[in-house]
């Protein structure tokens, strides 16, 4: 991992709240692995503080991208950015999903809900790239709130798109469409991120199907490197629940490990 | 070039910025990001005698300029850090200091006596002031009684020297540190967080899970500034200073205000580079006004 200062924006698009930020890293791009976040500066003074952690959603050679949702004074500032701009970032942190090569023929689902998109598009290139066959679903409130649907189609992702109001695709959770789709193209892994009602319903439903998921879970972060224990999850280690580092020994956890509010101790 | 040394009496330090506990985790996790040899040294995170869990997220609310934390000293605990980390940080070139917690006297007594019996630890730094380990923010550097009976239990277990780190959430911080160096403490540390609160208004619950937090960051520094002032104008023990330094200019007021050296706290956290940034900052200060030894600005504030 690096503090790059001077990671050059080159692009910058947004659909409403959602953001798209492209610069260029070469040092931090080179090491960065789908699942991983960057800490992103937002100001240059002490207001706001800390940096925000955002998932990196592509890398194109020395470019990485973040993709957001405006949700706050901190993302609103980073939203102004533009082109030529620099950015201040530390990266690539925390632990991603396992693109593993023995995926290669298999098929593997992305699930997102909202900006839980964001990782998944880095993760579907890497695994389109290791020749497994990718599925997405892609769910939101609104239509407003799917905005890379039109991209996924473009890059000929194959899509399955919902919405809580029916708007755009399928009306209702992106955790219906997936029990529906599991029973038509029996996959291998399913990797998600989202809200965490989202994940645990992920979980929940791989468990039933004695599936394996990877959940990446969203925190307000300190550091982002394990220093501060200011995000943490309860996952069990060793059998044993405990308070785990959301930064460092994740973000992406195996869905099995996590335990839930309801089900703490 | 100006002398940046800073001698406490009994630990010199080759320049005055140090990392702050709980906020440089045990060091070497910011490793990869600068050379902890140009450090004066770190304050590695809070240490019971055995692991702890810590308390319940969210932990962590930032505010305007400020950081609200409530982590709870979660932690690996005193055998797990000798057999797993001090082998690593023995191997660095500056001053390694521990942070000891304890739930009662006889635990700060146990780490301190367990931590005796390690090398590569140049100071204890007692913690009798975090506010995130009860759910009332209440610790021994409340009152003065209890602050005379842990440093006078550690300093009687102790081969090394102590540093009290205190609360600034007292009526009369002057008071306290006044116990402490009676009670033989070889430094004083000042401030810990500020106790404090954040509410979210759509469900009206606490943002953080244990209610109550401490405050550090910018927001505090004005504050923390003046209560270092007045513990260093009372008391013969040196004064480190912290609270929401992120400047070299900072660290030059506090210095100036009377702190021997000082710790830099959540900027870390920001800027995993900014002791040495801020570091720079202190070199050129002391290079423009043309100081020989930087520690002539010690408590030098003209009123």
């Amino acid at each position: 991992m690096f503090k790059d200062p001077d990671a050059r924006i080159v692009g910058r698009e947004a659909w409403g709240d959602y953001v798209l930020l492209t610069f260029d890293s070469p040092a931090v791009s080179a090491l960065a692995r789908p699942g991983q976040f960057l800490m992103v500066k937002v100001a240059d003074g002490p207001y706001p503080l800390l940096r925000r952690p955002l998932g990196i959603h592509l890398r194109k050679d020395k470019t990485l991208g973040v993709f957001f949702k405006i949700a706050g004074e901190g993302t609103a500032l980073l939203a102004r950015k533009n082109p030529g701009e620099a950015l201040d970032i530390l990266g690539p942190l925390g632990k991603g999903f396992s693109v593993d090569p023995c995926l290669a023929g298999k098929t593997v689902f992305a699930v997102g809900g909202g900006r839980g998109v964001a990782p998944l598009y880095f993760l579907a290139w890497e695994l389109r790239a290791l020749g497994a066959s990718v599925k997405i679903l892609y769910g939101g409130r609104t239509r407003d709130d799917v905005p890379l649907a039109a991209r996924l189609r473009d890059d000929a992702f194959d899509l399955v798109l919902t919405t809580d109001d029916g708007s755009a695709g399928r009306r209702g959770f992106v955790t219906a469409a997936l029990e529906e789709e599991i029973d038509r193209s029996s996959p291998v892994l399913i990797c998600a991120c989202g809200p965490d009602p989202m994940l645990e319903a992920v979980a929940r439903i791989a468990a039933e199907r004695t599936l394996s998921a990877e959940l990446s879970l969203e925190s307000r972060m300190g550091c982002g490197f394990g220093a501060c224990w200011g995000c943490v999850q309860r996952v069990r280690v060793e059998g044993q629940p405990a308070w785990v580092k959301i930064c460092e020994d994740g973000p992406v956890f195996p869905s099995g490990a996590v335990v839930w509010e309801k089900d703490a101790p | 070039m100006s002398d940046l040394g800073v001698d406490l009496g009994f630990l010199k330090l080759k320049n005055p910025v140090l990392a702050a506990s709980g906020t440089f985790g045990y060091g070497l996790e910011f490793g990869p990001f600068l050379d902890l040899d140009r450090l004066g040294g770190f304050v590695v995170k809070g240490l019971y005698y055995g692991p702890r869990q810590g308390n319940p997220p969210p932990r962590l609310v930032e505010t305007p300029s400020g950081l609200i934390n409530a982590i709870g000293l979660q932690g690996i605990g005193v055998e797990a850090f000798a057999e797993k980390v001090l082998p690593r940080l023995r191997t660095l070139k500056t001053a390694v200091i521990v942070n000891v917690c304890g739930g009662s006297e006889e635990e700060y007594v146990r780490v301190a006596e367990f931590l005796n019996g390690c090398e590569g630890i140049a100071a204890y730094e007692l913690n009798i002031s975090c506010p995130n380990v009860r759910t009332d923010g209440a610790c021994p550097a409340f009152s003065p009684e209890r602050t005379r009976a842990v440093v006078r239990e550690v300093k009687r277990a102790s081969r090394r020297p102590v540093i009290t780190k205190l609360s600034p959430n007292v009526t009369d911080i002057v008071e306290i540190a006044l116990a402490a160096q009676e009670a033989g403490t070889d430094a004083v540390a000042l401030v810990n967080t500020f106790l404090a609160m954040a509410i979210d208004i759509e469900s009206r619950r606490p943002k953080l899970g244990n209610v109550l937090g401490g405050l550090s960051g910018p927001a505090i520094k004005p504050i923390a500034l003046r209560m270092v002032y007045q513990v260093a104008s009372r008391l013969k023990v040196p004064v480190i200073g912290m609270g929401g330094i992120r400047t070299g200019a900072d660290v030059v007021e506090f210095m100036v205000a009377g702190a021997r050296a000082v710790q830099v706290g959540t900027a870390n956290m920001v800027d995993p580079d900014a002791c040495l940034r801020i570091l720079e900052e202190v070199e050129d200060y002391a290079r423009r006004k043309g100081l020989g030894r930087l520690a002539e600005i010690v408590g030098t504030v003209k009123i």
